[in-house]
């Protein structure tokens, strides 16, 4: 492990001596050494295995480019990654969008799971409460996330099942599943899409935001 | 002791004040709690601890660390902290304080180097190694960081490190950023500091090492990235892996005129 580095850089000297670069080395090296770095640095523990940062997709690869770069993606490139994320959204089987917010609310306030300390049979959580306001009660509640308060009182859902309540009903399934197909670098896990829930466990989640007898609706 | 006893009392008491409080307002129940904990630091034991490992004849070949070059020549311990990871031309690498310390108990005192880093934070000689990097920051405190960018390996590292900051990965997404790219953000009730920045004194990189009341664990900087990837869901950070030595040259830079306060207490 320690070995590495003098000669990653040796190889990387000599190859800024060959194009005569006197500015230090470029974007490219910069972004080829880091992945030589993360893939010597980095190891499988418990669940946690070392392809989680060794092959990301797309997506993660795009936004961190952006964010290293400080200036947003471009439209275009924002538009085709937030596409392919909405062809992954998996619809409730039996079309049924709203659980037991009750339910819901444990999964929203469980931050567990998925770290090299878990195990394959953690209950994973939503991890809503570490990033948003959602129960007023709760006065724990982080702030990266806009507050979700009123949530569907705010939208004007008094009756989730209402085909005017569709749209909305559909796009909270659809975020909750998937953020970035509606925000393509957004801060939000894709929830659905990388396992994290399961579909009953999104479907609990949307009840919570949107029954009208939850408490984030009082 | 005595001084643990009276903090975990304070700690106790806390925790049945806050939530009395919450009707008041929360946030002020919890800063009460907070300055409870600034009456008594159990980080000055491992200080002592460290203090008295850096002076003693030890390991195989039976020698102190007085001898250690810590970036400002041998034996010299003071404003070192400040000044790292930086690079060393002995080694030809970059090296943080905890690398550096294991490569000189390595070469004055025959311990392993490789048998430390595999080591389990407060274990054995990593737990020594812990110490005397909570003894080598306090003998900086109240100096300002000042990270050298002047060898082309340190800016190269600092360059990699932004990289590692800024990569989202694992089951959720998460980088460095999604907590620490923001100013004046929280999970749940705890502060985030920004560190794409100097994030004022004390705060963040300027912070640690730091005594963890939760547990009542003292956490290194290396603990302390290895806690963070392991809450982002990423796999496990070699100990001193290049990775974690480049993402700290990163934070360090960044911090570059935050006063130390290291070693800090914690929640």
């Amino acid at each position: 492990m320690k070995n590495k580095t003098p000669l990653i850089l040796a190889s990387l000297s000599a190859a800024l001596v060959a194009v005569g670069c006197a500015s230090g080395p470029s974007v490219a090296e910069l972004n080829a050494l880091t992945d030589k770095i993360v893939k010597a640095s980095f190891r499988d523990q418990g669940i946690a295995k070392a392809d989680r940062v060794l092959a990301t997709d797309e997506t993660n690869r795009a936004c961190s480019e952006a964010d290293v770069a400080g200036k947003p993606l471009d439209e275009k490139a924002a538009k085709a990654i937030e596409a392919a994320n909405m062809k992954t959204i998996k619809w409730p089987s039996d079309g049924k969008f709203i659980g037991d917010w009750k339910q819901g609310e444990a999964i929203a306030q469980s931050g567990r799971g998925l770290t090299w300390t878990d195990t394959a049979t953690t209950v994973n959580g939503g991890n809503c409460y570490n990033c948003h306001q959602m129960d007023k009660k709760e006065i724990s509640y982080g702030t990266i996330g806009p507050s979700l308060y009123n949530y569907g009182k705010i939208r004007g859902v008094s009756n989730p099942d209402d085909p005017a309540s569709k749209a909305i009903v559909e796009y909270t399934w659809g975020k909750i599943w998937n953020a970035k197909a509606y925000n393509a670098c957004s801060n939000m896990p894709r929830a659905g899409h990388m396992g994290i829930l399961n579909e009953s466990q999104v479907r609990h989640i949307v009840g919570l935001l949107l029954d009208p007898k939850s408490p984030v609706n009082q | 002791m005595k001084k643990v006893t009276t903090l975990s009392m304070a700690v106790l008491l806390a925790l049945t004040v806050v939530p009395a409080m919450a009707q008041k307002t929360a946030s002020q129940g919890i800063d009460e709690y907070r300055a409870m904990l600034q009456d008594g630091n159990p980080a000055e034991l491992f200080e002592a601890k460290g203090e008295d490992l850096w002076k003693k004849a030890r390991g195989p070949k039976n020698a102190s660390l007085e001898k250690c070059d810590l970036g400002k020549g041998p034996g010299v311990v003071k404003g070192v902290f400040v000044e790292l990871p930086r690079y060393f031309a002995d080694t030809q690498r970059m090296q943080d304080l905890e690398d550096r310390l294991v490569t000189c108990m390595e070469k004055l005192q025959g311990f392993n180097a490789a048998e430390i880093a595999k080591t389990p934070f407060g274990r054995g000689e990593m737990a020594n190694v812990t110490a005397l990097a909570t003894w080598i920051a306090a003998e900086s405190k109240g100096q300002k960081f000042n990270l050298s960018q002047a060898h082309p390996q340190e800016k190269t590292f600092y360059e990699v490190g932004k990289r590692l900051f800024f990569q989202r990965g694992g089951p959720h997404d998460f980088s460095c950023a999604s907590c620490h790219g923001e100013e004046g953000k929280r999970i749940r009730l705890q502060d985030l500091p920004i560190l794409t920045k100097n994030p004022g004194d004390g705060v963040g990189f300027a912070a640690w090492p730091a005594y963890r009341v939760s547990n009542g664990q003292m956490w290194s900087m290396q603990l302390r990235l290895n806690d963070c990837y392991r809450q982002q869901r990423f796999p496990y950070p070699g100990f001193a892996s290049d990775a974690t030595i480049a993402l700290s040259t990163y934070l360090g830079v960044n911090a570059k005129g935050a006063a130390s306060v290291a070693p800090a207490i914690k929640r």
